[in-house]
């Protein structure tokens, strides 16, 4: 599912190249910012309802084992089928395993971004389940054959021109017009039949309600409903950082989720998924199972227990401006921007990935933006300090960086270098500017760089120089 | 964070003047030095200062940091402030340095009695010194863009503006996106070049969109990086360091000759 990262550049190179991207992008990002700086701007007690949301997190994680026995204590009472899974090929095969026991051909699924961190999409296709993704952007992607690139818009790289082209290409009757309402009852349409063939719906959760034993998802399609309720079996699959104490917990987190994500002050649907159908309900699966998946999370627990606050609304992504500039499938990784830099390591390895931390100008905007408060730069540069201690850095980097580092804890070695410099690097400029620089030349690539002075401002200080 | 109350009648500053400004733009330095003792401070600038180690940091090396750091704390431990005329650098010692000491208790005691009394210039001369300039004229349009350290780790807002708006002639202009990341990011911008210059790019024109005559922020790492961009897209906005207009010390731009 990760594609390499030692592709991270030649994947960054493809993004910058593609100037539709930018402007899907800045189409979907634009937009999120400004709702949600609208939807904080009309909450007076944001930071104060952010701190409760914290502390709502922070307890759930502290107490986390002893809430996913309540959960799953009270899942079971309420006739729920309570599964845990050490891994991702683990939470995959209890997945496909129960797809084969219900005689399964076809499978809806609601958006997920677990599922894909899972690599459930390929484990479903390798067993030779047909997939059916019934979240409209889910459901672009799986027409173009690509991966989400966002985890509130999992399109967010295609304009809309983009999908009027896809629509026209893939769904049994073209769309009548290519404006938004006449794509949406296309999409409607063409996904109509499999709500109803589906035999199992597989969804994910964005709470895990351990006094109730409910699952709770927040969506705005109606998708997620279709895809849970009709077919004969429903598939929850949860990471175990979802656990929170209570509904009111939930939903004080669902608060601060909505408006961080969108801007809205709630979803279309909140729902609470809470057992199979019983006896005298009108609708509902006959089997409900609910995957509980780890996949590096206790390990988490140990090491950045912070990170398990995150309620996968996307905010940190769109006020980023490296995920704005490169989008999220240069990532390569389940989860994009800051969030999904924090991720990626845990998942798929810090060798591998060790890229994403260190592709971050640790300006704090995703760390301010973030409804709990994640101490994302300084879990960025804690994955950057392994990496160094691990020798993943280039080793040009990591030299130039103890070379450097040599020289300027010696201040009479470093005066004598830089007094050398200076008048060498004069000689590159043209005016007051250099436009090429042999060993800047990423940076002279595009930019000039301001040609030096004669002297340091040290040196200049120690002649008695007032200005 | 901005913090008021008991000022030294004439308290001795230790100049922290940061690796790019003694190397690039010293006349931010000479601002820096004009400024406070304008604003009644004695200042001393230890010449065994050098950087402080934010690259390195930053980079993940913290055993490289580490010298620099103590360096720095032992060069400036003796004043009743440290001054630096970046968000940058203060921020890596007042927010940082007691991190990278977090398992070592006597450095990390030293530390945060350094980072206690380590400020931001702009921010020390508004909020420490309430110095406002006097008789400086500047007759022009600027844009000030908010470096990211030193708004988000020091709460640096308000004070540049203030400063600035004592400064007669001198018009600030709104900037799109003035707290958006310019891209630089220190190492970033060298070891990550093209997204770097995609994310100046967005900031170059917005800037441009801005129309004023000048460019102004805190920290030389983000001018330079912008001014380099504004200059290659052929622009015509001068690019000076807030401190230099502050000081009447605003002749000649970055990359102007003389």
């Amino acid at each position: 599912m990760t594609a390499p990262a030692q592709d991270f550049h030649t994947r960054v190179e493809k993004a910058l190249r593609d100037p539709q991207l930018k402007i899907a992008l800045e189409r979907t990002t634009g937009n999120a910012r400004r709702k949600r700086a609208a939807a904080v701007a009309a909450w007076p007690d944001f930071e104060a309802a952010r701190a409760a949301a914290c502390a709502i997190k922070d307890h759930a994680i502290e107490h986390m084992a002893t809430y996913l026995e309540m959960f799953e204590n009270n899942a079971r009472a309420s006739g729920a089928q309570v599964h845990w899974a050490r891994d991702a090929g683990e939470a995959s095969r209890i997945v496909i395993d129960l797809c084969k026991a219900s005689g399964a051909k076809v499978v809806t699924r609601s958006k997920s971004m677990l599922g894909e961190e899972i690599g459930l999409p390929h484990a479903l296709a390798e067993a030779g389940l047909r997939r059916v993704e019934t979240d409209l952007a889910e459901h672009i992607i799986q027409l173009a054959g690509e991966t989400p690139s966002h985890i509130i818009w999992p399109a967010a790289h295609r304009t809309r021109e983009d999908v009027a082209k896809l629509f026209d290409q893939y769904h049994h009757e073209k769309p009548e017009g290519h404006d938004v309402v006449s794509m949406v009852a296309s999409a409607r349409k063409e996904l109509r039949a499999d709500f109803f063939t589906a035999e199992v719906g597989i969804s994910g959760a964005n709470f895990l309600v351990a006094e109730t034993g409910a699952i709770c998802t927040i969506t705005n399609e109606g998708n997620a409903e279709l895809t849970t309720t009709p077919p004969r079996v429903h598939i929850v699959t949860a990471g175990i950082e979802k656990i929170v104490a209570s509904t009111e917990h939930a939903l004080q987190l669902t608060r601060l989720l909505v408006r961080s994500a969108t801007g809205a002050d709630l979803t279309q649907y909140t729902t609470f998924h809470c057992g199979p159908k019983r006896a005298g309900d009108r609708d509902g699966p006959e089997e409900f199972h609910i995957v509980l998946v780890d996949h590096g999370r206790t390990r988490m627990l140990a090491e950045m227990p912070e990170m398990l606050r995150c309620l996968r609304c996307g905010a940190c992504l769109n006020h980023c401006v490296v995920y704005r500039a490169i989008g999220g499938h240069a990532y390569g990784g389940a989860y994009p921007g800051p969030m999904g830099s924090v991720l990626t390591p845990v998942f798929d390895g810090l060798e591998q990935s060790r890229d994403l931390p260190a592709a971050c100008t640790l300006n704090g905007q995703c760390k301010q933006v973030c409804p709990v408060d994640i101490p994302l730069p300084t879990l960025l540069r804690h994955w950057r300090a392994r990496s160094f201690r691990a020798g993943h850095e280039p080793k040009a980097v990591s030299l130039a960086i103890t070379i450097w580092a040599f020289f300027a804890a010696r201040p009479r070695l470093y005066r004598m270098a830089q007094a050398a410099a200076l008048p060498a690097l004069r000689l590159f400029a043209k005016g007051g500017w250099i436009s090429s620089l042999p060993l800047g030349s990423g940076w002279t690539a595009t930019r000039d760089f301001p040609k030096p002075p004669r002297q340091s401002f040290l040196a200049a200080i120690r002649k008695g120089a007032t200005r | 964070m901005p913090e008021t109350g008991n000022a030294l009648e004439k308290p001795r500053v230790g100049l922290f003047v940061t690796c790019l400004v003694d190397s690039i733009r010293p006349n931010v330095g000479f601002a820096a030095l004009a400024l406070l003792e304008a604003a009644g401070c004695t200042v001393e600038i230890p010449l065994a200062q050098t950087c402080c180690g934010q690259p390195a940091y930053n980079s993940g090396a913290d055993d490289a940091t580490k010298p620099l750091a103590r360096a720095v704390i032992e060069t400036f431990e003796p004043y009743d402030y440290l001054v630096a005329p970046s968000g940058s650098c203060a921020g890596m010692i007042k927010a940082h340095y007691p991190e990278l000491f977090a398992d070592d208790p006597l450095w990390r005691e030293r530390a945060e009695k350094l980072a206690a009394k380590t400020h931001e210039l702009l921010s020390f001369l508004a909020d420490l010194r309430g110095f406002r300039p006097r008789n400086v004229l500047c007759k022009a349009t600027a844009a000030y863009h908010d470096s990211c350290s030193g708004l988000r780790e020091l709460g640096v807002k308000a004070q540049p503006r203030a400063l600035l708006d004592a400064v007669e002639g001198l018009e600030l202009r709104p900037l799109e996106g003035e707290e958006t990341c310019c891209g630089f990011g220190g190492t970033f911008s060298v070891k990550y070049s093209d997204i770097s210059a995609e994310i100046v790019g967005e900031k170059a024109r917005n800037v441009e969109a801005a129309g004023a005559d000048l460019l102004l922020g805190g920290d030389l790492g983000c001018l330079i990086n912008m001014a380099g961009k504004l200059r290659r897209d052929g622009a015509r906005t001068r690019v000076f360091h807030a401190a230099e207009v502050l000081a009447g010390m605003a002749d000649r731009a970055i990359g102007e000759e003389a």
